[in-house]
Formats: structure tokens, C-alpha cells, sequence
């Protein structure tokens, strides 16, 4: 038995014992706890199957932002009062829930284990034509260059998701500050953290921003360490959040698809289809798109956390 | 030295996911968050075990980011579940 | 020369996994929740502390080793502030002092 045979069978045994605790768990908080410690794991995983762009993005979204966006609904839902798990759902609920999740994963094991040797993929294709990019990285030449027509509606759906969250507020307080207010001491403990660490969170961003062009890392990444630290700073009561009809959130937030559509249009009359770059300009478009649209998703990031409007609008 | 870094992964790895059952037993809220500081803080040791072990380029850069990450869930953690004002306690009036 | 490094890896990393051993340990079998944030703030500290020093021995190049040691000091900053909050929480909520 090998070395990594034995990391990879503790790490597959702990992953299913946390995913199977986390879906019989009681306890609200103690489910979430269980799905971050779910999404670490699986970071570990994509890091052994050498796809460490995926790891940083199941570390940042997958464990990070959902684990607070999890702990701010159930956070939420016990100061409304209501108790999650009070009605447990009934049998028929969940033989089919246990159906369906046994065929996905017959179907998956089907698909990974019966795929031909060697898979069929695309990745010598993608690296030939890697140089005509500008870039060095093949996930970044994949995401912004051969299908940036998806990273684009990723990034509208994501608003979209933001605008389904924020129609969810009464109307009273359409227009208001999201979140309630922070009381916090400005001398204690989290507001020297949350002074401590942005700082060095933006540092870490940008360098995985600028780094994604050769190396793992990305625009995706980078907004969510930024859209953590913007919460972060907002727990601790450093900052409030601005009241969502104010235009300078609305631009921040459509700032960054608005830029990639137009570009798209623009590679439609230079070069004769839709996000489409002219050769030779790959690599400064792609930068010019990316970097609007990191502040748009660290923006909405944050904002999807934090939720719908709880506050009169100011005025 | 590979072989041996790898092994000390694995160790390092077995007592994250044994510390795992503290998640599953800690009787309060404040012992599952500390589980799930212990699996950040050993999944970082491991990432950079792997690291060093089998090259690979960015996997630095995933454990700094599982630190952030890590430290910003903790403390919405400890939000979420203090009630107000967890950070200072001090000025609570005494407890 | 390599000898000795590869020596200070192999040594420092070996007591590093030791005190994430005993870290676990100590959050299985202690008490209470502060004695087991106690023996967590070890492992967090001393662990992962001594890994990255093992593993510095490692490094060529000053900017990887650089990387490597903030990762460390940002584990430590956060694993002593949440720490911190945690001790808070957790001394509130016992039921007697």
C-alpha cells in the first residue's frame, strides 16, 4: 500500500463520514459546521486530483462564503422565531430524496468508471491554441477566452440571484440597508481583526488576481477573498452597508457584466463573433473585463450574504 | 524526503479527520467551531505538505486562501452563535 | 550540506505532526471547552509553526519562502483571535463561573 493510496483512502473514508454525520445532524449550526468542514475536505481532494484553480475556488465559495451565507440564514431564521427542523419531513419525502440521490451517484461512478481509457477530452486541443491567448494558465484560457459566453452568465445569474434575494424585502423597506446594525465595541477583539486582516486579504486578492493569467488563481477567487473581508469588516461593525438604492451600489454591481457585453458586442464587429478578441489584443481585453467584474462579484457576493433590505430607507 | 513529507500528511490528515468527531460529539456550538478551526489549520499543514511533496504550482496559494476563508466562517461562526457583542466581554459588566 | 537540511526537515516536521497529535488528543479528552481550546491553540501554533519551519529548509528561492511563512503568521493571527472569541463565548455561556 503506497503512500498516497493511504491519503487518498483516509481522505475519501473522512469525506463521506462528515457528509453522512452533516445530513443526519439535528442541530442547525452543527449541519453547517459539518458542510465547511465537507468543503475543506474537498479542497484537499481537488488539490490531489491537480486541479488546484477548483480547490481555491471550493475554498473560497464552496466552504467559505456559502458556510456565512448558511450561518447568516439560520442566523436569521432563530431571530424570526422560526425553528428549523420543527416539522421533520415526511417518509415519502425522503425515500425519494434517498432514490434520487442514489441513482446521481450510480450515474456518476457509471461515468468514472466506465469512461474510456484514455477519457475523451479537449485539453491537448486547449493547449495548442493557449499561446494565441496571451495567457499561461488553461483554466483562465478556458473560463475568459474559449467560453467566456459562460463565465458571462455566471456572472448575470449571480446578479440575478442577488435581485431574487433582495425582492424577498418588504416593501417598507425596499430601497433601505441591507442587514441589521452591528453593535459592536470598537476597542475589542473582532474590530482589531476585522482592521488586522482586509488589508492583507485585498493584498492576497490581487496577487491571486494578477497571478491567474499563469498560474491558479483567477478573478472568481480573488472577488470572493475581497467580498470576505467586505464582510468581515461589517460584522465587526467597521462598516455599514449602503442602502441598495443608492446608485453607486447599482453601478458597482452591473459595472462588470455591463463591460464584458460590451466588449462581447464590440469583438462582434472587430472580429466577427460575439466575445470574440482580435488577435494580438487577447490578453489586454481579457484584463479589462476581468477587472470590472471582480468588484461586481465581490460586491454581489457580499450582498447575497448579508441579504435583503431590514431597514427603513434613509430620507 | 518526499516519501516522508507525504507520510507526515497523512498523519497530519488522520488527526484532522479524527478530530472530526469533536464536531460530532462537542456538546456546545463553541466545540464544533474549534473542530472545524482544527480541520483549517491541519488542512493548511497538509496542503503545504502536498506542497513540497508532489509539485504542483499553486497549492500555496490554496492554503492561504483556506486561512482567510477559514478565519472569516469562524468568526461568523462565533457571531452567529454569541449573541450580541461576543467580542467584548469585558466590558459586559462582568461575568 | 543537503544532508543537514534535509535533517532539520525531517526533525522539525516530525515534532510539528506530533503536536497536531496531540492537539486532537487533547480536544477528545479534555474536560471542557476551555481545556480543549487550549490544546487546540497548540496544535494551531506550534504545529503548523514547526511544519513551516521544516518545510522553509526546504525552499531555494526567497519569495516561496516568504509565502510560506505568512501563511503561517496569518494561521497564528487567526487562530489566536478566534481563540479569543471563542473563550468569550463559551465563558458566557457556562453556567457558573
Amino acid at each position: 500500500m503506497t503512500l498516497t493510496f493511504a491519503f487518498d483512502a483516509i481522505l475519501a473514508l473522512a469525506l463521506v463520514a462528515v457528509a453522512a454525520w452533516t445530513t443526519a445532524a439535528r442541530d442547525m449550526f452543527a449541519a453547517v459546521a459539518g458542510s465547511v468542514a465537507f468543503g475543506l475536505l474537498m479542497a484537499l481532494v481537488w488539490v490531489r486530483l491537480a486541479a488546484p484553480d477548483v480547490a481555491l475556488t471550493e475554498a473560497a465559495i464552496g466552504s467559505g462564503v456559502t458556510g456565512g451565507l448558511l450561518i447568516a440564514v439560520g442566523a436569521r431564521l432563530r431571530r424570526n422565531g422560526a425553528s428549523p427542523g420543527a416539522e421533520p419531513p415526511g417518509a415519502i419525502l425522503r425515500c425519494t430524496a434517498a432514490v434520487v440521490c442514489g441513482l446521481v451517484t450510480v450515474g456518476l461512478g457509471a461515468i468514472v468508471l466506465l469512461s474510456p481509457e484514455p477519457a475523451p477530452t479537449l485539453a491537448p486541443l486547449a493547449a495548442r491554441h493557449l499561446p494565441q491567448t496571451g495567457l499561461g494558465n488553461p483554466v483562465t484560457a478556458v473560463l475568459m477566452a474559449y467560453r467566456a459566453i459562460d463565465t458571462l452568465l455566471e456572472v448575470v445569474v449571480l446578479l440575478l440571484a442577488l435581485v431574487g434575494v433582495w425582492s424577498l424585502a418588504p416593501d417598507r423597506y425596499w430601497g433601505g440597508r441591507p442587514g441589521m446594525q452591528q453593535h459592536e465595541d470598537p476597542n475589542g477583539v473582532l474590530a482589531f481583526f476585522a482592521r488586522l486582516l482586509p488589508p492583507i486579504g485585498i493584498i492576497v486578492a490581487i496577487h491571486l488576481f494578477w497571478v491567474g493569467s499563469v498560474a491558479p488563481g483567477g478573478e472568481f477567487q480573488s472577488a470572493t477573498v475581497v467580498g470576505a473581508m467586505w464582510l468581515l469588516a461589517m460584522i465587526a461593525g467597521l462598516v455599514d452597508l449602503p442602502p441598495i438604492d443608492r446608485p453607486g451600489v447599482r453601478l458597482g454591481l452591473v459595472v462588470g457584466p455591463v463591460v464584458f457585453i460590451v466588449i462581447g458586442l464590440a469583438g462582434t464587429a472587430l472580429a466577427g463573433a460575439f466575445l470574440a478578441y482580435p488577435p494580438g489584443h487577447a490578453k489586454l481585453l481579457i484584463l479589462v473585463i476581468e477587472i470590472p467584474v471582480t468588484l461586481s462579484i465581490a460586491a454581489t457576493l457580499g450582498l447575497l450574504v448579508v441579504g435583503p433590505p431590514q431597514r427603513m430607507p434613509p430620507g | 524526503m518526499a516519501n516522508f513529507l507525504l507520510a507526515a500528511a497523512v498523519v497530519v490528515l488522520t488527526t484532522v479527520a479524527l478530530g472530526m468527531i469533536r464536531v460530532l460529539r462537542g456538546p456546545g456550538a463553541a466545540d464544533r467551531i474549534m473542530a472545524a478551526q482544527l480541520l483549517g489549520t491541519g488542512g493548511i499543514a497538509v496542503l503545504l505538505l502536498l506542497a513540497r511533496a508532489i509539485p504542483m504550482p499553486g497549492v500555496v496559494d490554496v492554503a492561504l486562501v483556506l486561512g482567510l476563508l477559514a478565519a472569516f466562517v469562524s468568526v461568523a461562526f462565533v457571531k452567529a452563535v454569541g449573541g450580541p457583542a461576543p467580542g467584548d466581554a469585558e466590558r459586559a459588566g462582568g461575568e | 550540506m543537503s544532508f543537514i537540511r534535509d535533517g532539520l526537515t525531517i526533525g522539525a516536521v516530525a515534532v510539528g505532526a506530533f503536536f497536531f497529535l496531540a492537539g486532537m488528543v487533547g480536544l477528545l479528552r479534555f474536560p471542557d471547552t476551555l481545556s480543549r481550546l487550549h490544546a487546540l491553540s497548540k496544535a494551531d501554533n506550534l504545529g503548523l509553526g514547526l511544519i513551516v519551519f521544516g518545510l522553509l529548509f526546504q525552499e531555494d528561492e526567497l519569495f516561496p519562502a516568504l509565502k510560506l511563512v505568512g501563511v503561517w503568521l496569518l494561521a497564528l493571527l487567526a487562530g489566536a483571535i478566534v481563540a479569543q472569541l471563542i473563550a468569550r463565548a463559551a465563558i458566557r455561556d457556562r453556567p457558573s463561573a
